[in-house]
């Protein structure tokens, strides 16, 4: 009560109406001080936002990406043991009994200037050892729809082929890629790829390269080109929920004193075997997308396969180590896989594959019939599920198990438990 | 045989040869936009349709084939679209349309950017370091957005100068007067608490004065489980909403389950043109979204 008298005592007085008018224009400069600060904030503000809105990687350094990744397995066979037919044939599973590290992947990209852009995907292998997996330099401006790449890439025939090993839908690849490929035909070379000028996704590609990943046998220390590859993409939509896209793939190389170890043969020995000769395969590719109203966040469908088949012909040489006897060999191998994904709600998918493998029957010259195997009576096979969580687009948790009948009498069920993660910049996925 | 594919070929090629400019718009909106300002002259290419989440689309095949022959690519930016389009453009072998070029136009470069993050950390959920790009939804913006762009159409076309800056004329006019008119009817709307289901209209709330006071993301593009919509229901009782705002593309689920709980009503804002059935153009697109927002008061 006595506070508000003297406040109204205040008041009534002259003198301190005088301040009063003084308090407030303070109290208006005051503010005005203040609108001007907010407004050059906001200037900076909307300034800097300026910047920030090209999209440039992190201007001038280079997007730097790594993915980590681990798997436990539990396996009724060991994961070693090669296919019926395809002992002369690599097999990296990429994957081990119990808990294993897998590959870490260091990728850092970047535009070199206006003309290329550079990739490098660096390997840390989990038993130690360091490798360069992919090392290019692209063009970005020579227009006209073509595209080069050189150094060292991942071939671009078949559709699997170039995607990186985060992006599987299953823990592995199909046996025909393990196989044919060692999972991934990777290539030092240069490649030139022509988009037509149509609506329609029409794609011409050609490599050349030194024959590095398998079936080359590298160029050993040899000029001109050691491997050769030509593809054909054709893909486009049908509406707005349907997506394909096919290919066509052939590769040539010439492989020299190929060698393989523990090769099965008729007197029920292993032995080492080389082969020496070309070798050419083709291959078929399609893969197709649906969607509900293209809205690829909530649901899709995906349903893709692949078939190689190849013609090898040429020298092998029996029992390095031992006899070794020479004869003319010529085989024929093939291998397909169908598998479908499908998204049934945001984060969750599952998927199943078939495989199927045809080692052929290989021809074999007199000197060595009474010692390589030319008939397995036997089409290796496997059919996998897989179901994987996906809380963010940089984490993926996946459940694998698959029936394994590719070794004859030695059927395998086998249980996968896979993370995968991608820390850092994490760039655009391929179609 | 070779001759069949020979002019197989040659009819795909012929069949593309068309002298107006050929646009790569990457969302609904700028396709729209672009047909306001260049009419007839543009020929215009949509790579996302009204119902999908332009944050995950495919680098299709088609999308390649379609940049490959775009003059201009007229996309948000602001990381939108860094999922997919850094892809169609490298692979398009279109030197046109590379970043930095005359053919790239990112609408975000032209806006005072929302929700620019102090700190970038993953695990803060789907952040873009240029801020929130869902710029679409303040009609202001269209403002300076469509000055750049119709200078960007004359840049690459200035034989037709005259025709788009006629357009850019015309477009201003009315657009001002719309904005007008939406204010006006948008004034109830001024101070209304709202639960939005993905943070992607800060435009929006920025321009109309509404107020949003939950999410229903636990981070940005996560989506929710059912502790966290419950702690969202729990809040709601201390800060109730008036209703829960969602874009047409994105899935009612989490949405309608706060909606039925809360009763309060689930509203859906086209967010791009051809959102709604009654979204059809720019124009439409606000109309139908105040339209909604005031319905959803009643």
């Amino acid at each position: 009560m006595f506070k508000y008298t003297a406040l109204c005592a205040a008041l009534f007085a002259p003198l301190s109406a005088h301040a009063t008018i003084d308090e407030d224009l303070r109290a208006m400069r005051e503010q005005i001080q203040q609108m001007e600060q907010r407004l050059q904030q906001a200037e900076s503000a909307a300034q800097q936002t300026g910047r920030l809105a090209t999209s440039s990687e992190g201007s001038f350094n280079p997007a730097i990406a790594l993915i980590l990744s681990g798997t436990y397995g539990q396996f009724q066979q060991d994961p070693a043991i090669p296919a019926t037919g395809f002992s002369m044939n690599p097999n990296n599973t990429g994957y081990l009994r119990s808990f294993s590290l897998q590959e870490s992947e260091l990728s850092i990209a970047a535009n070199i200037d206006p003309q290329f852009r550079g990739i490098a995907t660096i390997s840390l292998a989990p038993e130690g050892g360091i490798s360069v997996e992919n090392g290019y330099v692209q063009s970005t401006g020579l227009g006209n729809g073509l595209n080069l790449k050189f150094g060292r890439y991942f071939s671009g025939l078949g559709y699997l082929n170039e995607q990186h090993a985060h992006a599987w839908d299953f823990v592995d690849q199909p046996l025909v890629y393990r196989t044919l490929w060692d999972n991934q035909l990777g290539e030092d070379g240069a490649q030139l790829k022509w988009l037509a000028p149509a609506d329609m996704f029409i794609e011409l590609g050609g490599e050349i390269g030194r024959g590095r990943g398998f079936p080359g046998s590298d160029r050993q220390n040899k000029n001109g080109a050691g491997s050769g590859v030509l593809f054909a993409h054709l893909g486009d939509d049908i509406g707005i929920e349907h997506s394909w896209r096919a290919g066509l793939s052939l590769h040539q190389t010439k492989r020299e004193n190929a060698a393989s170890d523990n090769v099965p043969d008729l007197h029920a020995a292993l032995v080492s075997n080389r082969f020496s000769g070309d070798s050419h395969t083709a291959g078929v590719d399609f893969v197709w997308k649906y969607s509900p109203n293209g809205n690829f966040r909530e649901r899709y469908l995906k349903l893709q396969g692949e078939y190689f088949r190849r013609n090898e012909s040429g020298t092998l040489i029996y029992d390095t180590a031992g006899a070794n006897t020479s004869s003319s060999y010529a085989v024929t191998q093939s291998g397909w896989y169908l598998q479908s994904v499908y998204q049934f709600r945001p984060a969750w998918r599952t998927g199943l594959r078939y495989d199927r493998l045809d080692p052929g029957t290989p021809a074999v010259g007199a000197a060595n019939v009474g010692n390589v195997i030319s008939n397995y009576a036997f089409s290796p096979s496997r059919l996998t599920w897989m179901t994987d969580y996906n809380p963010s687009e940089f984490t993926r948790i996946r459940l694998q198990l698959a029936h394994d009948n590719s070794r004859q009498g030695l059927a395998d069920n086998q249980l996968l438990l896979q993370y995968i993660m991608s820390l850092g910049a994490h760039g655009a996925h391929q179609y | 045989m070779k001759k069949i594919l020979y002019a197989f070929l040659l009819l795909l090629i012929s069949g593309n040869a068309h002298a107006a400019l050929n646009v790569f718009a990457c969302e609904p909106e700028w396709a729209a936009l672009t047909q306001q300002l260049a009419g007839n002259q543009a020929n215009i290419y949509t790579a996302t349709g009204a119902l999908q989440d332009p944050h995950q689309v495919q680098a299709r095949p088609s999308l390649i084939a379609k940049a490959r022959s775009a003059k201009l690519l007229v996309c948000t930016g602001a990381e939108l679209e860094v999922g997919w389009l850094p892809v169609v453009v490298r692979e398009s072998g279109n030197s046109a349309i590379q970043p930095g070029s005359s053919g790239y136009f990112e609408a975000a470069r032209y806006v005072t950017m929302l929700e620019v993050p102090t700190r970038l950390d993953r695990a803060d959920g789907d952040v873009h370091a240029g801020g929130n790009p869902h710029i679409q939804t303040d009609a202001r913006n269209f403002l300076p957005i469509a000055e750049a762009l119709s200078k960007r159409l004359i840049q690459l076309d200035p034989a037709n100068t005259t025709f788009y800056q006629q357009q850019l004329t015309v477009f201003i006019q009315q657009w001002r007067a719309a904005i007008a008119k939406w204010e006006m009817k948008a004034v109830p709307l001024k101070g209304v608490p709202i639960i939005v289901q993905h943070r992607g209209f800060p435009y929006l709330n920025n321009w109309l004065g509404l107020k949003q006071v939950a999410e229903l993301e636990p981070k940005p593009g996560m989506e929710p489980s059912a502790a966290y919509l419950g702690n969202v229901q729990n809040e709601l009782q201390q800060h109730p909403a008036r209703m829960v705002l969602r874009a047409a593309y994105q899935n009612g689920r989490s949405s309608e389950w706060i909606a039925q709980r809360a009763h309060i009503p689930a509203v859906i804002a086209p967010y791009t043109v051809g959102g709604t059935p009654q979204a059809v153009d720019l124009f439409a697109m606000f109309d139908d979204t105040i339209a909604r927002l005031l319905a959803g008061l009643q």
